[in-house]
């Protein structure tokens, strides 16, 4: 059923098969599975870092620590397996653990001390860099063959396409980014927090609890973006994901989920990274244009979507009012 | 069980002596009963040893004005505010919410005035926020969606309950609201000013669903400003003043005459009706001129005339619509239909700006919150209205700024150290002089003041009414709305006299005194 709440992702949606189509009509080459097999791959930390926020902007706050997130636990991840001989699976381990943890800690800070979470998570993307810094200041390789083994793991797909273990596990955390949403209380209280939080509380949700959970999960997201990202590159680099925060942001907002928190959907993040690395794509096969015009069209999109739900809200105040 | 409180009750009615409800009920055991029920905040009492008593299947009114203690009391038994004294007891057992959650698994649901659900989520997400029904862990929408079907059901609505709940109207959503505080198996409902935005159909639909939940044997408390309402649909009626608990009558029995000097804590009786001279003595010049103005859901459509050098005031209960009156006229609220002229421009469609610059000021009722920028100093607070007039583009110069103040200081005696003092700082009285100062400097040929003496202490109240009066000598014309019948009758040529959001009489010169006043509101 159409109604003004699926506005946006439908528009989402038209636009990934827009951008999707010209491709196909305009290359040759973009009608290959693989080109899709690609963009899963290749913006698979992008989209999983985008999930975590979509939860956060549902809920009406952001995170601006997930890019830092990203750095600090393949930095970490790196010195686990090189310097202390760790076993991969048990640094993975640790890892989202800290990354849970710190993501627990921030929302505890933002729902007990009732301090603005964009403060809060500004704080704490600064602590990462500098905590990544910390452990090592240059690029180290990751070259155990626990990583590389996960690395080469590849399902085929017809065509010249298939799906890298990257590409599986960015899908199973999307299957269960929707699952929290839509399908658990928690999800729910996200929304009813983002609709209206002082009703929500009045309806008996605990609000400060969702609050903390909410920024553990987006920690959890962003530390398992983090691996995903040292498993893609094969090595930690404390600079690396630097603003990376900012493309979560708007493909969290090119997909479809309100701004101010209440309306949107976790696939509609999916989308909306896909878009952002189709974009890039078409970019690569032009060949004339520079990687910068990648930039010049999220922020067209951007702020097209951004207008878009302005028009939106209008509209349904509008309608509930005669 | 609610037979056998009829029966109590008529056997004691019978009895002749006239006995209060609550000592007949004492027959059987109350589903609520409030005793010796107290709470202050930081020196003031907000509730004194209230105590009541609430039947099964019983439709209790709580009426009283500002600052009764009603939304203190219903903050209380739902938990929001915890007591200072006192036992609240549900079905005979000793209850104490710890919030607005606990009281509801209590037993005790609340709707507010305000729509407390999630706008954003559909009608079924809200009805079921918090108690979904899981299938192997996970929600299962199908099940929520029969549950959102009885529920709504249950409240008589058919609607899709797919749909966003900002997309029905606010009537709809409230009964939403009451469909979901049913939903929490509720053996009392407290509806705090319901009928506020809902017209007369959907009030009727409010009312039959509440009939229906009577005879379920629920009990209702239902909070409203609207007295017809009170007579057609409770069959009890609470009054509290000033925290106090006035008694408990049952709404057969009570005149309006006798409720409204119950609510007003003035007898018909000890009014003397005589009135001070009104008439005014200078030829009459229209200033303001409201010609069949309303706007649906906030004002019935009313004419009101105001003249150079002529007070005007709007006397009514709480809710009765004179803030409503004040706003319209101002244009802060626009009508939806009639016609606003001051002076001979028409400002219906005007931006505020231009009614200002055509001589209209307003002092609004909420000082806090609509009138004063707290952070401010008492020099930019006054010189706010001069300078949103002139337009930005032009600003007017420190000294000139000073002149205007320092001048106003003096007229109107305000007590402050110095102008550059925030005016948070300052005392209420003070606060509202600066106000009065900040439209003054505008020379403002209608002044619109609501509640002008609302918190403020006796003297500067006096003072403030000598400005009054000045300002009117000095061929200003007011709109002046005041709970306070006693200063309206001091100073007002006229009085508009406001009731259920209609002007139900205008009294004029001898007729307007405090006795007509409240006659007509009683009526």
């Amino acid at each position: 059923m159409i109604n003004e709440r699926n506005l946006p992702i439908l528009a989402t949606l038209l636009v990934f098969i827009m951008l999707y189509g010209f491709g196909m009509y305009e290359y040759k080459g973009f009608r290959d599975t693989l080109v899709f097999s690609n963009l899963l791959t290749d913006n698979a930390f992008l989209i999983i870092t985008a999930i975590g926020m979509t939860f956060v902007i549902l809920s009406g706050g952001i995170d601006l620590s997930v890019g830092s997130m990203i750095a600090f636990i393949g930095v970490l991840m790196a010195y686990l397996i090189s310097n202390t001989g760790m076993h991969p699976l048990f640094a993975i381990g640790i890892a989202l653990v800290v990354g849970v943890a710190f993501g627990a800690i921030m929302g505890v800070i933002i729902a007990f001390f009732e301090i603005q979470a964009f403060i809060v998570t500004l704080a704490g993307m600064f602590l990462f860099r500098g905590l990544a810094y910390l452990i090592n200041l240059d690029a180290v390789p990751i070259d155990h063959p626990f990583i590389t083994g996960l690395y080469d793991i590849y399902v085929p797909l017809p065509g010249r396409g298939g799906l890298t273990f990257i590409a599986m596990a960015m899908l199973v955390l999307l299957a269960l980014g929707i699952l929290i949403a839509r399908r658990t209380r928690f999800g729910m209280s996200v929304y009813a927090l983002g609709g209206d939080s002082h009703s929500a509380a009045l309806l008996g949700v605990p609000v400060k609890k969702t609050i903390i959970k909410i920024y553990a999960l987006s920690g959890f997201y962003s530390a398992m973006s983090g691996v995903i990202f040292a498993i893609y590159t094969g090595s930690a680099y404390p600079l690396a994901a630097v603003g990376v925060e900012l493309d979560a942001i708007a493909a969290v907002v090119i997909g479809g989920t309100l701004l101010t928190g209440g309306v949107g959907y976790v696939f509609g993040t999916f989308l909306g990274g896909m878009i952002q690395g189709i974009i890039q794509t078409l970019i690569t096969f032009d060949g004339s244009l520079n990687s910068w015009w990648t930039k010049l069209a999220v922020g067209g999109l951007l702020l097209f979507f951004i207008l878009l739900q302005k028009g939106i809200v209008y509209w349904v105040k509008k309608r509930s009012a005669a | 069980m609610s037979d056998l409180v009829k029966d109590a009750l008529e056997v004691k009615e019978t009895s002749a002596v006239k006995e209060t409800v609550e000592a007949a009920q004492s027959a059987v055991r109350p589903l609520l009963e409030i005793k010796h029920l107290s709470k202050s905040f930081t020196g003031v009492q907000a509730l004194n040893d209230v105590s009541l008593q609430i039947q099964q299947g019983e439709i209790r009114a709580l009426l009283g004005e500002n600052g009764a203690g009603k939304s203190t009391l219903i903050k209380v038994l739902t938990g929001v505010y915890p007591r200072d004294s006192g036992e609240i007891l549900l079905d005979g057992s000793l209850i104490s919410a710890s919030d607005s959650g606990h009281a509801q698994r209590l037993g005790i649901s609340t709707v507010y005035q305000e729509v407390n659900l999630i706008p954003t989520m559909s009608v079924m997400e809200n009805l079921t926020l918090q108690h979904q029904e899981k299938t192997f862990g996970l929600i299962s929408w199908k099940k929520a969606e029969i549950r959102a079907r009885e529920l709504l059901a249950q409240v008589g609505l058919d609607i899709d309950p797919l749909r966003q709940l900002d997309t029905y109207s606010i009537a709809i959503q409230q009964l939403v609201a009451i469909a979901r505080a049913l939903s929490t198996q509720a053996k009392m409902l407290i509806l705090d000013e319901p009928t506020a935005s809902l017209d007369s159909d959907e009030i009727k639909q409010l009312f039959d669903l509440m009939a229906r939940l009577k005879s379920e044997g629920l009990g209702i408390i239902f909070v409203t400003h609207f007295l017809d309402q009170v007579y057609s649909i409770t069959d009890s009626i609470t009054v509290l003043r000033n925290g106090e608990c006035i008694g408990t009558f049952k709404t057969a029995e009570l005149s309006r005459s006798d409720l409204v000097s119950h609510m007003v804590g003035k007898s018909l009786e000890d009014l003397a009706p005589t009135a001070h001279d009104h008439s005014i003595k200078r030829e009459r010049t229209e200033l303001l001129q409201l010609n069949n103005v309303g706007k649906q859901r906030y004002l019935q459509p009313l004419d009101l005339n105001i003249a150079a050098g002529e007070i005007v005031g709007v006397a009514g209960l709480l809710g009765s619509g004179r803030t409503e009156l004040c706003e319209l006229a101002y244009g802060s609220v626009k009508p939806d239909q009639g016609e606003v002229t001051l002076s001979n421009h028409s400002l219906t469609k005007s931006s505020l700006r231009r009614a200002i610059q055509v001589g209209m000021g307003y002092c609004p009722e909420d000082r806090k919150q609509d009138g004063i920028v707290a952070e401010l100093s008492v020099r930019e607070n006054m010189i706010l209205a001069l300078q949103a007039s002139k337009g930005w583009w032009s600003p007017i110069s420190i000294a000139e700024q000073q002149k205007l103040v320092e001048e106003m200081i003096q007229r109107l005696a305000i007590k402050t150290p110095d102008m550059d003092k925030p005016i948070g700082e300052l005392s209420g009285g003070n606060q509202q002089k600066v106000i009065l100062a900040r439209w003054l400097i505008t020379h403002p040929a209608l002044l619109i003041l609501d509640e002008p003496t609302r918190g403020i202490d006796i003297g500067a109240h006096h003072e403030i009414i000598q400005i009054i009066k000045e300002l009117c000598e000095q061929g200003m014309g007011l709109l002046v709305a005041s709970s306070e019948l006693e200063e309206l009758v001091m100073f007002a040529h006229r009085v508009v006299v406001m009731k259920d959001h209609h002007k139900v009489s205008e009294l004029h010169g001898n007729e307007v005194s405090e006795q007509a006043i409240l006659r007509t509101i009683a009526s």
